[in-house]
């Protein structure tokens, strides 16, 4: 016993300040939200756009300016690095979680619409208490692993209310990953429908929103279709800070109208 | 030996002509001759040939002791050949898979089912379940959902009372199609997809991807990349280790070291994410060397968080290791012996830990572990202890390795341009992931594009082990046995 107390002294405490103080440093080479600057592009030059693995970039007809589809988009810099002008830039900002699918577009022109998170008749309901199941639905265990760690002390989801359970029953919610591969549509259908009412439901990744790198695989059914998503949260997989950025959104832990202060070049 | 099969090395492309084509009855006989002087099956799969009604099915062998690696094939007149599992245990699940991507029945294969269900002609799990009949014999059904926050499989216990006498494991639900896609001519989402084969794997199955391209070109990445890439794959294996001593921990409901360990696993990702910006790897690993730098200061960083964590990962592991509690709940659980182990084929620290010696970075050692040898950790017990100890001592291991190198890269670039990729050439690449031994074998046809591309992650040579380790357990222990495998699904399923 001695000994547990002796390793709890040492380990110290770990658990971050965070909402109630600034989160913890990004890396330095964290890749947030790509924006392309096409004041800077050379003309005729699509060269971002082939380079795009996922086809997450796109021009808008008739105009020179380029959208990012963040629900595509895994984070991968090949834009960035095929661009023959500098123009495109990964902002440093972990926040990224949207309500509605077509928020994820962003552009020069258009600046991501963060969460606005529950309606207030439904927050009344689980604000203070949110018990989600997760189901992978062909996940590749990243998103997974990065959800589960909001449940270390580190992090301590606990503390919010929002906690992951094990049964449908239990939940007021479903968190999904993965690009819902044919041989789990049935499964995660059947969670969906085992929850009570009213639910929440969270797409998390770019496979669960579009099917992210199996987009257009016959095996996989390009994320999630048929079932209402609440909230987006993009990411190849997300930082566990995205995913707690979009959780407490959802919930109104976070101030909605906060401006998003995307400086390409700035850090925390 | 040389006209049995084509011996030929890690990481080194060979021309497809050359691999001897034998007939059904001398590859069978072959294969059981060098199966029992030792060798391991590191691959069996088909490949379609040129005329209608014939399959090639191409077989790699590994000798560990003289770090070859033998090639061999045989091809298939209709729809069935004569299976080699009851002679040859380790080939059930390679032979389930032909039977299911090439419809070619391995007659008397003793357990012919499925194995991911990608058709969509029959739901994943379902089909035949092994039954043990008995008055006071009941069935205990679990998945494809879990209760934690875990990827999807069937579990299908046949218990008596407590007691396990039989689990039997169906998988498939995580079945994407990786690799159909990868064996398909040039994809651009390749090593992206690669990457995603295994999340918490990403280094190492894109190193095994990126290596196969780089033989088939007759290239090597720059020296330099070669390090960070040895860096990059023993913090993979720092931060899945900690995890997994952490989980265990967790599963007999020790918490401090549960707690500890969860915190720990994630400064070892932030490690890798100092170098890639990722802290699972994505960007990492690249085709002709690495996309990122490790320059002096950050090499500093490195050492200076590696040492903290070592000094955390040390004090949370041994309050585990001196708790008698724990250790009566991890000795003699989920025995695998050695037999067993060798018998069904298995890979990295399962392996190791039931005392056979098989270590890829030691017996078929490729890019900067040529030079710099990590030592082989090996225990003997085979329980659910010698799969958590293991783990430990290559904790160490891994750490005193990055210490050494991270410091004292040679100069040079990052990356080297590929050039076009060797026509009819076949490549073999393993790496010793944290999992164990991953295997990319990749095809060129006659204009050099990729025609067929095997992946074998560990976990397909482990899931067995598994199931075995069940047996004459109980059922509450099942949770502690899993963990002390941590096997991937999706690395499995595809």
């Amino acid at each position: 016993m001695i000994d547990v107390i002796k390793a709890r002294w040492f380990q110290k405490y770990r658990t971050i300040k965070y909402p109630m103080a600034p989160p913890p440093p990004l890396p330095e080479r964290f890749r947030g939200v790509p924006v392309v600057q096409t004041q800077r592009c050379q003309k005729e030059c699509d060269a971002c756009i082939q380079a795009c693995p996922v086809q997450a970039l796109e021009r808008m007809p008739g105009r020179s300016c380029i959208v990012t589809d963040l629900g595509r988009c895994i984070f991968c810099g090949a834009c960035q690095d095929a661009c023959p002008s500098q123009a495109i830039f990964f902002d440093r900002d972990h926040r990224m979680s949207t309500d509605k699918r077509g928020d994820l577009l962003v552009s020069q022109e258009r600046q991501l619409p963060l969460a606005r998170g529950m309606s207030d008749a439904i927050h009344r309901v689980l604000g203070r208490s949110l018990k989600l199941r997760q189901v992978s639905a062909g996940g590749c265990n990243a998103c997974e692993a990065d959800v589960n760690v909001l449940n270390t002390l580190a992090w301590d989801l606990g503390r919010f209310g929002i906690q992951f359970v094990a049964s449908p029953r239990h939940a007021d919610g479903m968190l999904i990953t993965g690009p819902v591969t044919r041989n789990m549509a049935s499964a995660l259908q059947a969670t969906y429908d085992a929850i009570p009412t009213p639910k929440i439901v969270i797409a998390t990744g770019a496979c669960a929103i579009s099917g992210g790198l199996f987009r257009g695989h016959d095996a996989c059914l390009d994320g999630v279709h048929g079932i209402p998503v609440d909230l987006f949260i993009p990411g190849c997989p997300p930082h566990p800070l995205t995913i707690l950025d979009g959780l407490l959104r959802l919930i109104h832990r976070l101030p909605a109208d906060e401006p998003a202060d995307r400086d390409p070049q700035g850090g925390f | 030996m040389n006209n049995k099969m084509r011996v030929t090395s890690n990481l080194s492309a060979v021309e497809r002509r050359q691999i001897p084509r034998h007939d059904m009855e001398t590859f069978r006989r072959i294969v059981a001759e060098a199966l029992s002087a030792g060798q391991r099956v590191v691959s069996f799969f088909g490949c379609k040939t040129g005329d209608a009604g014939t399959t090639e099915l191409l077989m790699v062998l590994a000798d560990d002791a003289n770090s070859t690696v033998g090639l061999l094939s045989t091809v298939v007149n209709g729809s069935r050949f004569e299976s080699m599992t009851p002679a040859c245990p380790q080939l059930h699940l390679f032979e389930r898979e032909i039977f299911e991507q090439f419809s070619l029945r391995p007659e008397g294969h003793p357990w012919l089912k499925p194995v991911r269900y990608p058709h969509g002609d029959m739901p994943a799990g379902t089909g035949d379940f092994y039954r043990v009949e008995g008055e006071a014999v009941h069935e205990v059904a679990v998945g494809p959902v879990h209760a934690g926050i875990i990827e999807p499989g069937h579990f299908r216990f046949q218990c008596h009372g407590e007691e396990v006498f039989h689990l039997e494991i169906a998988l498939g639900y995580q079945y994407r199609g990786i690799e159909e896609a990868l064996g398909n001519g040039a994809n651009p989402r390749g090593v992206h997809l690669a990457e995603t084969i295994a999340g918490d794997t990403s280094i190492g199955h894109s190193m095994a991807y990126c290596q196969t391209l780089e033989a088939l070109a007759g290239r090597e990445a720059p020296v330099k990349a070669q390090v960070i890439r040895a860096i990059l794959l023993e913090l993979e294996r720092l931060a899945n280790h900690t995890g997994d001593l952490g989980a265990l921990s967790g599963d007999i409901a020790f918490l401090p070291t549960a707690s500890f360990n969860g915190r720990i696993r994630g400064d070892f990702l932030n490690m890798t994410a100092l170098l890639c910006g990722n802290r699972f790897g994505r960007g990492a690993v690249r085709p002709g060397g690495v996309g990122c730098d490790l320059e002096y200061a950050r090499a500093k960083s490195l050492q200076k968080a590696l040492a903290q964590g070592m000094a955390d990962v040390r004090n949370a592991v041994e309050l585990l290791f001196d708790t008698p509690s724990v250790l009566a709940r991890f000795e003699h659980t989920g025995t695998v012996p050695a037999s067993v182990a060798s018998a069904f084929g298995a890979v990295g620290p399962a392996a190791r830990a039931s005392g056979v010696a098989q270590d890829i970075r030691t017996d078929h050692p490729s890019g900067f572990f040529r030079f710099a040898q990590i030592p082989m950790m090996t225990c003997d017990t085979g329980d659910v202890y010698a799969r958590a100890y293991v783990r430990w001592l290559e904790i160490q291991q891994s750490v005193r390795f990055i210490e050494e190198v991270a410091c004292d890269l040679p100069d040079g670039i990052l990356r080297t341009e590929l050039g076009p990729l060797r026509p009819d050439h076949v490549a073999v690449s393993m790496v010793e992931g944290w999992r164990g031994q991953l295997t990319h074998v990749a095809i060129t046809d006659a204009e050099g594009r990729i025609c067929r591309r095997k992946v074998t992650d560990p976990s397909f040579h482990n899931w067995s082990l598994l199931a075995y380790a069940l047996r004459n357990q109980q059922i509450s222990d099942f949770p502690l046995c899993n963990k002390s495998f941590n096997l991937s699904y999706c690395g499995h399923d595809l």
